[in-house]
């Protein structure tokens, strides 16, 4: 009995494995890729491990040895010959800029050169060469496991004797960025909340014919393409647009007082609010209809106000509709990516934009990775959080 | 596998994974066979796709038989890093911002072309020199100039116009919203130039991070009042509603707007920033040679030329100077639209491809924290 019980069990547990497969593959696979990559980099001390070697017996304070400059030189021929330096310089340019062209050009120099002097050579062809800035950038960029993807994320930087030092004020960037995503994603949650609650309430206890229309009203917005929601915004939101000019009409505002709407944060804000809008409606109506009336009428019936029937009988029930509707809206506002490029503008941007400008322009894929893992740590925290205050077993999706 | 089926008899139960097999054998063949019908060029688009259609891609199809098939991208060098890396390559042909060709070509995502294989110049000058200075790169030669430059709609304005570089930075003279596009090409280089630095000191004063500075201090003095624009697209768009009163943009989208759709813009080509195109051959191509007799066609002078009757974009060879005429469709004479035409390039800035890839990353940085800001 006991084994046949165990195996129909494992039979169950069988049918899992195609699923499990598939988001091994589509997910936890590529997810690890990258988080491997936000530390190591093998590139450039795969590419010129003997430079790297002799730099290792370096001081770091003067300029190398005659016997560095040759190692370099040979290894830079035999890279440029492969068709591989421009990957190694990019990386090497990251650490001190300029050094791309440096790299580029002494290995094209060195394709007819027939040097006595290694050093004069190098040096001539670039004066770089005769800093140490410029070696040490290229021993710090053969570094295999390196945390400056995350030094890099959190706006910090070494200085020349390797101590983490904050990064100078006009180059701090990620972490405003980050700070400016949590607060955009809490404002847009607690905006759907608002907004969706007596919607949800409304479809909740319609008779069943205008709660289905409702929720048409709801879903259809929630099936257009998103390109196409985000664009209509554009069209009634900006300084010639339908709603300004309505202001214009009924002479609210002056026709050179118009209202900057989009390209900026308000722009952002609308138009996400209304994206994420059913994402907090639905998980909101699957619990409010489960909710009885009774509860209300018996509340009143023993002399509760409708206020305090709802602050003591209705809002705890709904609780676990709100807040799987709040865990949604701010899970996925934290990565949006497409509304904000489109109408936040300049103040209206979010640190997902900065991660896809490092996957598809700059190629600085571990820069990328490294933002992702911050922020997947910082939901993961705020969920750790919120699971401390709310409890994720009240939670209720349907 | 076919010589196993005569030979002996196949078990039952594996004749089912045999057929399988044949299946997806003579899957990978149809598959191979269809995509050795033509070859894949990747271009940008909109009224330049459009362009390089009627120009290039239709008569190399007519001319050798090989067909081509169109894929849009939005540039950058993500996609054919994933195609090579992963050995897979199915774009063979791609058009590239010089920038990114330099980088691609150093990086061996690109196949490489000795400038001396280019077809020579109808007068036999030899490819090499008759490319402009810097044009071509160790991959392949340059396609058409396009440019940068600002324009206004003249409905916007009933006294004086603005004229000079100066007065898209001058608030005081000409008030009003600027349309610019959200990245630090161009404007950096638009912006001292305003500030009265000579073309040909440019690149110098901004490798100094003094230079770095003075730029963001002159863009300081209009960042109230610029609306960020990305996509090629919106600048004409954004003037034709009188959204902002001028607008950087590309000259190509100002002169359709100008000459297709009659409207009332006027480029200011004073301070523009010129930079060109070049296609080159994605490295490893199973269809090598093919994308090979494309690249030749397109390198001619003949070829690029044709470009220019549809859109205002000039040709990166000496010899095509002289083969600008007019506008296939309206019968306009394009010289006085073009980026070279020799009266709008009284004020004009080069790109300098190659400073950016050097500097590109940093100063995007930079960018994006001072827009935060």
């Amino acid at each position: 009995m006991a084994r046949t019980l165990s195996r129909a069990r494992l039979r169950a547990a069988a049918l899992t494995l195609p699923l499990l497969a598939f988001v091994g593959v589509t997910f936890i696979a590529p997810l690890g890729s990258m988080l491997v990559r936000s530390f190591h980099e093998p590139h450039v001390a795969d590419a010129l491990p003997q430079t790297l070697a002799s730099l290792r017996a370096w001081d770091g304070a003067s300029v190398p040895s005659e016997d560095t400059f040759r190692i370099l030189a040979t290894e830079l021929r035999r890279l440029d010959q492969q068709r591989k330096l421009g990957g190694v310089a990019t990386r090497i340019n990251r650490l001190a800029g300029g050094m791309r062209s440096t790299i580029m050009d002494t290995a094209r120099a060195l394709r007819t050169a027939e040097p006595v002097s290694w050093r004069e050579t190098l040096t001539a062809t670039d004066p770089a060469w005769g800093d140490e800035a410029a070696w040490l950038a290229v021993r710090r960029a053969g570094e295999r496991y390196t945390m400056r993807h995350y030094l890099n994320a959190l706006d910090l930087d070494r200085d020349s004797s390797g101590n983490i030092v904050a990064q100078s004020p006009d180059r701090r960037i990620y972490l405003p960025l980050l700070l400016r995503t949590l607060g955009v994603s809490l404002a847009i949650t607690f905006i759907c909340l608002i907004l969706g609650y007596p919607v949800a309430y409304l479809i909740a206890n319609a008779s069943p014919a205008r709660a289905n229309l409702l929720l048409l009203l709801v879903l259809v917005p929630f099936w257009t393409s998103l390109l196409v929601r985000t664009t209509s915004w554009i069209v009634l939101l900006q300084n010639q647009g339908v709603v300004n000019d309505l202001l214009v009409a009924a002479g609210i505002i002056g026709d050179d007082g118009r209202l900057a709407l989009v390209y900026n944060m308000v722009g952002t804000l609308v138009a996400m609010t209304q994206v994420l809008l059913p994402f907090m409606i639905l998980p909101l109506y699957a619990v409010m209809r489960s909710i009885s009336p009774m509860y209300l009428r018996a509340a009143s019936s023993l002399g509760a106000t409708f206020w305090q029937g709802f602050v003591r009988v209705y809002w705890p029930q709904s609780l676990p509709g709100v807040a799987a509707g709040s865990l949604l809206v701010f899970i996925l506002s934290i990565g949006y990516y497409i509304t904000p490029a489109l109408v936040g503008g300049r103040t209206g941007q979010l640190i997902s934009n900065m991660i896809a400008y490092h996957m598809q322009e700059s190629l600085n894929w571990g820069l990328a990775a490294a933002l992702g893992v911050i922020l997947l740590l910082a939901v993961m925290l705020l969920y750790l959080v919120y699971n401390r205050l709310v409890g994720i077993e009240r939670m209720r999706l349907s | 596998m076919m010589r196993n089926r005569g030979d002996r008899r196949v078990p039952a139960r594996n004749q089912g994974t045999i057929r399988l097999a044949l299946l997806v054998a003579a899957f990978g063949v149809w598959n191979a066979g269809c995509s050795s019908e033509g070859i894949t060029v990747v271009s940008w688009g909109g009224s330049y796709e459009a362009a390089a259609r009627k120009a290039l891609f239709e008569p190399f199809s007519a001319e050798t038989g090989i067909a081509v098939h169109v894929e849009s991208y939005n540039g950058g060098l993500a996609q054919i890093r994933a195609q090579v890396e992963t050995g897979n390559v199915h774009w063979d042909v791609v058009d590239l911002e010089f920038a990114d060709a330099v980088k691609g070509c150093d990086e061996g995502l690109l196949e490489l072309i000795d400038i001396d294989e280019l077809p020579p110049a109808p007068d036999g000058t030899p490819a090499r020199d008759d490319y402009f200075e810097g044009t071509y790169s160790d991959c392949g030669g340059g396609a058409v100039y396009y440019s940068t430059a600002y324009a206004y709609n003249r409905d916007s304005f009933t006294g004086e116009r603005p004229s000079t570089i100066q007065d898209f930075f001058d608030l005081a003279k000409f008030p009003g919203r600027r349309g610019m596009r959200r990245v630090p090409f161009v404007n950096l280089e638009m912006a001292l130039m305003a500030d009265g630095v000579p073309t040909e000191e440019v690149y110098a004063v901004l490798s100094t991070p003094e230079g770095v500075d003075r730029a963001f201090r002159k863009l300081d003095t209009i960042k109230a009042e610029v609306v960020w624009w990305e996509a090629g697209a919106q600048p004409p768009q954004m003037l034709a509603d009188q959204e902002v009163v001028m607008s950087t943009a590309y000259n190509g989208r100002i002169f359709n707007a100008q000459v297709l759709e009659g409207q009332p813009f006027t480029i200011v080509w004073d301070g523009q920033v010129l930079d060109y195109g070049q296609a080159a051959i994605v490295a490893g191509t199973p269809r090598l040679e093919a994308a090979k007799q494309f690249l030749m066609f397109a390198s001619r002078v003949e070829s690029i030329a044709a470009i220019g009757r549809y859109i205002a974009y000039s040709p990166t060879r000496r010899s095509g100077m002289s083969l600008i005429s007019t506008h296939a469709e309206t019968g306009v004479d394009m010289l006085p639209h073009m980026p070279s035409a020799p009266e709008n390039l009284t004020r004009a800035l080069r790109n300098d491809a190659v400073w950016w890839t050097n500097h590109a990353e940093e100063l995007t940085e930079r960018f994006s924290a001072w827009l935060a800001r």
